[in-house]
């Protein structure tokens, strides 16, 4: 996780495209600011950086499918469920799949686990736009090729 | 009454917590009944899943936007229970080489 640039995402560790899933891992950082705040001698990642997480993931899934032309940003949280703490140091594995792929919008069930025992879990909804900036496409496929999104999914101009 | 109209008013009713007979088939989705954008993401998930389809709301969008439909034929709801007969029809239909 890099907290600082909010990208939470360090690597994509299986994206299957006909399945519509996407499995990535999030390196829970031992020491940052945030744990100094949250909390004082009990440090804990907050939940809305769990859900953020989720949203990358699955943000990531649906560039994918969207054959990097489009950008989808979260615009609905569902159902959302801290169900364990996150503590520093902890490796997250956070799988996402698509519920439904409507006109402009998608919505996905995403959930976040530590050695397979379940944290977190929500359904997100994302609009879709095409890419708004060219600087934008720019560094999400800088992005992509970082946390090892499939190359053979990056279209390349 | 058609069906379809009552299905969708009764996801309208749910999804957005408006009382359902306040709405009827002439009620304007926006301007009636004060859906905003993201309630219908929500209203057009329930009617895509329950109908099968896809509504095009990007093609509708813009054709509004461009001044080629206005929105009442798209979201006063007799209007856009028609659109979803339609979408349903086209998809029940043989492809038109297939006959």
């Amino acid at each position: 996780m890099q907290l600082e640039y909010f990208q939470l995402i360090d690597r994509v560790v299986d994206l299957n495209i006909g399945d519509k899933t996407i499995t990535v891992e999030a390196q829970v950082p031992k020491e940052n600011t945030i744990f100094e705040g949250h909390f004082p001698g009990y440090p804990l990642l907050p939940g809305v950086l769990l859900i953020e997480s989720m949203a990358q993931a699955s943000g990531w899934l649906l560039i994918a499918l969207m054959n990097f032309e489009r950008m989808p940003f979260l615009a609905m949280v569902k159902e959302a469920k801290m169900r364990s703490f996150v503590t520093p140091g902890e490796l997250l594995t956070v799988e996402a799949s698509v519920l439904h792929e409507g006109s402009g919008f998608a919505v996905t069930e995403a959930k976040v686990s530590v050695d397979g025992r379940p944290r977190c879990n929500a359904t997100l909804t994302f609009r879709h736009i095409p890419f708004p900036h060219p600087d934008l496409r720019v560094h999400m496929d800088a992005t992509a090729k970082r946390i090892g999104v499939p190359q053979q999914v990056v279209p390349h101009e | 009454m058609s069906s379809t109209f009552d299905k969708v008013a009764d996801i309208i009713a749910e999804t957005c917590d408006i009382p359902r007979d306040t709405i009827t088939p002439e009620s304007h989705a926006i301007d009636d009944l004060g859906i905003d954008s993201l309630d219908f993401l929500d209203i057009a998930f329930a009617i895509d899943k329950a109908f099968g389809i896809k509504m095009p709301l990007e093609k509708w969008t813009q054709e509004v936007n461009d001044g080629k439909a206005t929105t009442e034929q798209y979201f006063v709801l007799k209007n856009l229970s028609d659109r979803i007969d339609e979408l349903v029809a086209a998809k029940g239909a043989p492809a038109p080489d297939a006959a």
